[in-house]
């Protein structure tokens, strides 16, 4: 999916837009698996990142993520895109459950005059791959979803981004009062990622 | 999964005396030691992040992705997400009971029901202002008008459910104490037509009338016109506060929705209201503010548009406009729910029951026989009152009980208890 250009770890802005593109629809897809979205048995392994990733075999939640990472590709190649946030909220009540937050810095001078960058492949794949074990690693520390959940995917685009045609204007969906914490970044030379995810603070405590 | 990294996530991020502190001492609750929590620190810049929005839009994709289903997974272009809710709850189809409403006014333009904190009703049946007691089903008459003055053209509880604003087609607004049952004051020299929309901030009573004006009257001060504001060319027929009483909206005659907001009082601006929004195509006056979303209104438009708009009121964008087929003379959202009534005219009277945000039609109540022109919920929100041109007053329990909802949510966890395992 991702065409990098092979030649001495030049990044362009499309390729690094494919890049953070293709991050988010593994990073999604190892969330669900994770929290449990999904059923574990709708995923199938695959490598990638030097990692066993998990893709799920939903057709409608493969289009979905597929839609979405194209349209965020071409956000992210115009240096529109700010950020990207995976919501989990409760399947009956609609409350947001869990926010998955990638902010993304973008080099604007490469937006503007085309140039590109220097960075090793494999140094990005380490930070990627850094931050897919974080992911997988939350389980341990977030609450666990008791109900059954959907998920829905926000991007925070620059003011002046036509709207698509799909997409719609939505509020926030912000968690009241959340536990936040923040994982590992990484970074293209041309897009930065950073991650946090916010999840609501679990009061049912019986300590 | 082997090589899991350890638990800490970051470590510049992490903040030890305080996880030390919360590891032993127990969590108390949301409060924090003094001095924040990087956790803390970190909500507050994304609050400032999010608040700063001006160069900033959030979209959604239109098209959800399917919801979970343990059998087979459903086609995600359909909205049947919304349907898992729908077996909570059993919707009656025809009205609880019903009342004689002799004399109602069969007037569009006007707003003669109003269901007040104290559990009161109160209709205007011509020259005549009555209160129903929803507690005993008492009837009992507050005013009747001198012909002169009347028909009464709007009737609206104040906030503290004891007084009721009475506006009057002379352009006279009256005050009265329901509970000792006498006239407290008239407002008067505000306006130069009937005054058919009201809506209370507190202390301040806005009046909406045929002259196209909009008052906010102070009711305490002798001198009582706060602010006057001019925008509708034609009658102001919807007039709603949101919640937190900084907006106001109001719908016109002229097929105009503006947005005033307190804040441009004290700003330099060259007009006084916040969004001027012309996209509906006939008379709004079914106005209403959602109560679980801040800044989200629900505008209806009349016969030629028939169109339930929803606006974000902070940008003034239209999210989204769903045609209903029908006119639309009065929109109600559930306090319990996640849902919004319409009320119609031609040719169905019906009411309908949608599931919010998908607009999905949960249910369609029909029973009048002429516009359902007024509606009012309970404090509740578990009973709607609409008022008709065919002289009846309905009662519908269209919004449920919230204790109905409640077991659904506990009864199906069990079919996904195979998803919770920890791998």
């Amino acid at each position: 999916m991702a065409s990098r250009t092979i030649t001495k770890d030049i990044i362009t802005l499309r390729g690094s837009a494919a890049i953070v593109s293709e991050f988010f629809g593994y990073a999604a897809n190892s969330i669900l698996y994770n929290r449990g979205v999904y059923p574990e048995e709708s995923f199938v392994k695959v490598k990638k990142y030097g990692l066993p990733m998990l893709l799920t075999q939903d057709e409608g939640v493969k289009t979905f993520i597929a839609n979405l990472t194209a349209q965020l590709s071409e956000w992210l190649e115009a240096g529109k895109l700010q950020r990207v946030v995976l919501v989990i909220m409760s399947k009956v009540t609609n409350e947001v459950l869990e926010r998955w937050n990638f902010s993304i810095e973008t080099d604007s001078e490469v937006v503007e005059k085309g140039v590109s960058r220097e960075k090793s492949d494999k140094e990005i794949m380490r930070e990627i791959q850094a931050i897919m074990r974080q992911i997988a690693s939350s389980i341990t520390y977030l609450p666990c979803l008791d109900e059954p959940c959907v998920f829905d995917v926000l991007a925070y685009t620059d003011k002046d981004v036509s709207e698509p045609f799909n997409w719609i204007e939505s509020d926030p969906k912000l968690i009241s009062n959340p536990q936040m914490v923040k994982l590992h970044s990484f970074d293209t030379k041309i897009h930065k990622v950073d991650t946090i995810v916010s999840y609501k603070n679990d009061e049912s405590d019986d300590e | 999964m082997n090589q899991l990294d350890r638990f800490i996530p970051n470590r510049s991020a992490m903040n030890f005396d305080y996880a030390c502190y919360v590891l032993i001492e127990g969590r108390k609750g949301k409060e924090n030691p003094a001095g924040s929590s990087p956790a803390k620190e970190a909500y507050q810049k994304q609050l400032r992040e999010v608040f700063n929005m001006n160069r900033t839009r959030i979209l959604a994709f239109k098209n959800k992705p399917p919801a979970p289903v343990e059998l087979v997974p459903q086609d995600y272009a359909s909205v049947r997400q919304a349907k898992p809710v729908k077996p909570c709850r059993h919707i009656p189809q025809t009205s609880e009971h019903t009342l004689d409403a002799p004399d109602i006014l069969d007037d569009y333009y006007l707003n003669l029901l109003d269901w007040g904190s104290s559990n009161v009703l109160a209709i205007a049946l011509g020259t005549t202002v009555y209160l129903w007691d929803a507690s005993n089903g008492s009837t009992s008459e507050l005013v009747t008008v001198d012909d002169d003055k009347g028909p009464v053209t709007s009737v609206n509880w104040s906030p503290d459910g004891r007084h009721i604003a009475v506006g009057l087609n002379n352009s006279e607004v009256q005050l009265w104490d329901s509970t000792a049952n006498r006239q407290l004051r008239t407002l008067r020299g505000g306006h130069r037509a009937r005054v058919g929309s009201l809506a209370w901030n507190n202390h301040i009573l806005s009046t909406g009338s045929m002259d196209g004006r909009i008052i906010n009257n102070d009711v305490r001060v002798r001198d009582h016109i706060v602010e006057t504001y001019r925008g509708h060319q034609q009658e102001v027929c919807g007039l709603r506060w949101s919640a937190s009483g900084q907006q106001l909206a109001s719908g016109g005659n002229d097929n105009l929705l503006y947005i005033w907001d307190r804040a441009m009082a004290s700003s330099n601006s060259a007009t006084q209201w916040l969004h001027r929004l012309e996209d509906h195509t006939a008379a709004v006056k079914a106005l209403a503010w959602c109560p679980f979303q801040g800044n989200l209104l629900a505008s209806g438009g009349g016969g030629g548009h028939r169109c339930i708009k929803f606006w974000n009121t902070h940008t003034g964008a239209c999210l989204n406009s769903v045609d209903t087929g029908s006119q639309i003379c009065s929109l109600l959202w559930s306090k319990n729910e996640r849902e919004l009534l319409s009320s119609h005219g031609f040719t169905q009277n019906q009411l309908t029951l949608w599931k919010y945000p998908s607009m999905v039609k949960m249910a369609e109540l029909t029973g009048h026989t002429s516009r359902v022109l007024f509606m009012a919920q309970s404090l509740d929100g578990c009973t709607v009152a609409s008022a008709a041109g065919d002289e009846t007053l309905r009662f519908w329990n269209v919004f449920g009980t919230p204790e109905i909802a409640k077991p659904a949510q506990k009864a199906t966890p069990e079919a996904f208890a195979y998803v919770n395992r920890i791998r």
